[in-house]
């Protein structure tokens, strides 16, 4: 898409936003090179102590504004957690309240101008997701045995459909993981590059570059709500993976 | 192309996304990342925001109990009052109505020995008034005889005492 336009003199560049660049120098990329990815995670990890840790170290009983954020998402995440995964699944509530964190403040703060966006990534996005799927299967036969095998077989469907079904669903189970992944990473990535490709067009347009800005803005706006939702989304459908290895019910 | 996605200044030629070269670094700072979200989390804030939503509720749940036992308390102390107000009312009527029978009783006194006074004044004010009235008719009958005895003696006749007081008595009674 960018290569395109060079011959026009439009200079679009939108995927730049997501080279991954090491921070000092120009050196190749090593495991271990700190790396704009490290910033933003860096980034994302202060965010979220000042944002759970900092504002709540008065442990007022009228909190203040910071802390009754805090408290916000703390609520939010353990409802989410008891009512979707069960009671059962609140033993992993620190841990799917890691992911909504980190995946939550990513898609944020990669909104601020010239940022880097952690999660618009796949190789972040599917280590995320491979995660939860590793995480379901392994408590999933821990606890159940071989009878966590049994939520294949649909036991309500009639006998003949049972085998088709048990195909389909476990396909199904290991889409999930790619799915997953690709809907958080995904969103995220064409966002942003729409958002710039209108910036592009804002520069090359002089006058008439208002109506990408008012495009951009209003781009923007839909891009909060897809930051949050998409963390949502990715949160709750966690918990319902969950369910299936913590929980009674079939889903 | 995806391995070339970092070739010149940072321009990123096709999905940088897909360039496999700096998934081994992503995927790196990505789990350190999420060891210390989670460290940080499952050490400090959780517990923390968790001990603060119950002391909370233990705190409201309190001053709840303690707001009904109060009020409670509010409505025994009106009752006592009324009972204390309705006490003094009762009592209150009762030293009226003594008070109102001791003066009655106290007037009916005064009242008979006014009463006993007032007769036996008047008995003695009759008394003296019949006694005036007898001295009255006693000093007329004197002072008939008297003028009569003159009457006769003056007309030359030789008044006989005995005669003339009988005869006056005679016109006195007549």
């Amino acid at each position: 898409m960018a290569t395109e336009e060079h011959a026009g003199g439009l200079q679009i560049h939108p995927m730049d936003q997501f080279v991954v660049k090491p921070l000092f120098g120009d050196g190749p990329i090593e495991w271990y090179t700190p790396t704009n990815v490290t910033l933003w995670m860096g980034i994302a990890v202060l965010a979220m102590i000042a944002l759970l840790v900092l504002s709540t170290r008065r442990r007022a009983i009228v909190p203040s504004r910071g802390q009754s954020v805090a408290e916000l998402f703390y609520g939010f995440i353990h409802k989410m957690v008891e009512d979707v995964a069960g009671h059962e699944g609140l033993k992993f509530f620190p841990y799917i309240m890691t992911l909504f964190m980190f995946v939550f403040l990513s898609n944020m703060l990669g909104l601020i101008p010239m940022s880097f966006t952690t999660t618009s990534h796949i190789a972040v996005t599917a280590v995320l997701a491979l995660l939860v799927f590793l995480t379901v299967t392994l408590v999933g036969f821990y606890r159940k045995g071989i009878g966590f095998l049994s939520m294949f077989w649909v036991s309500s469907a009639p006998l003949i459909l049972r085998p088709i079904l048990a195909v389909i669903e476990l396909i199904s189970y290991f889409v999930r993981p790619l799915s997953h992944s690709i809907r958080l990473g995904g969103n995220l990535m064409a966002g942003h590059a729409v958002i710039k490709v209108f910036a592009g067009f804002a520069g090359a347009m002089g006058v008439a570059s208002v109506v990408p800005i008012a495009a951009i803005a209003a781009i923007y706006g839909l891009e909060l709500l897809v930051a949050a939702v998409q963390a949502y989304v990715f949160t709750i459908l966690t918990c319902v993976y969950l369910r299936d290895a913590v929980g009674d019910a079939h889903h | 192309m995806a391995t070339e996605a970092h070739g010149e200044a940072g321009q990123a030629v096709g999905m940088p996304q897909l360039d496999f070269s700096t998934w081994p670094n992503q995927i790196f700072w990505l789990l350190v990342t999420l060891v210390v979200i989670y460290f940080v989390l499952s050490k400090i804030a959780l517990p923390r925001i968790g001990a603060v939503l119950a002391d909370r509720k233990s705190t409201i749940t309190n001053d709840l109990a303690a707001a009904e036992e109060l009020k409670q308390k509010a409505v025994a102390a009106e009752k006592a009052y009324n009972d204390a107000l309705a006490n003094a009312r009762t009592e209150a009527a009762k030293i009226v109505a003594q008070a109102k029978a001791e003066i009655q009783k106290d007037l009916d006194a005064a009242t008979a020995k006014a009463d006993v006074e007032i007769a036996a004044k008047a008995a003695e004010s009759e008394k003296s008034i019949a006694e005036i009235r007898d001295g009255a008719a006693a000093a007329v009958s004197e002072v008939a005889k008297d003028v009569a005895a003159e009457l006769v003696a003056a007309l030359g006749g030789a008044a006989d005492a005995k005669t003339v007081t009988a005869a006056v008595t005679a016109r006195l009674k007549g």
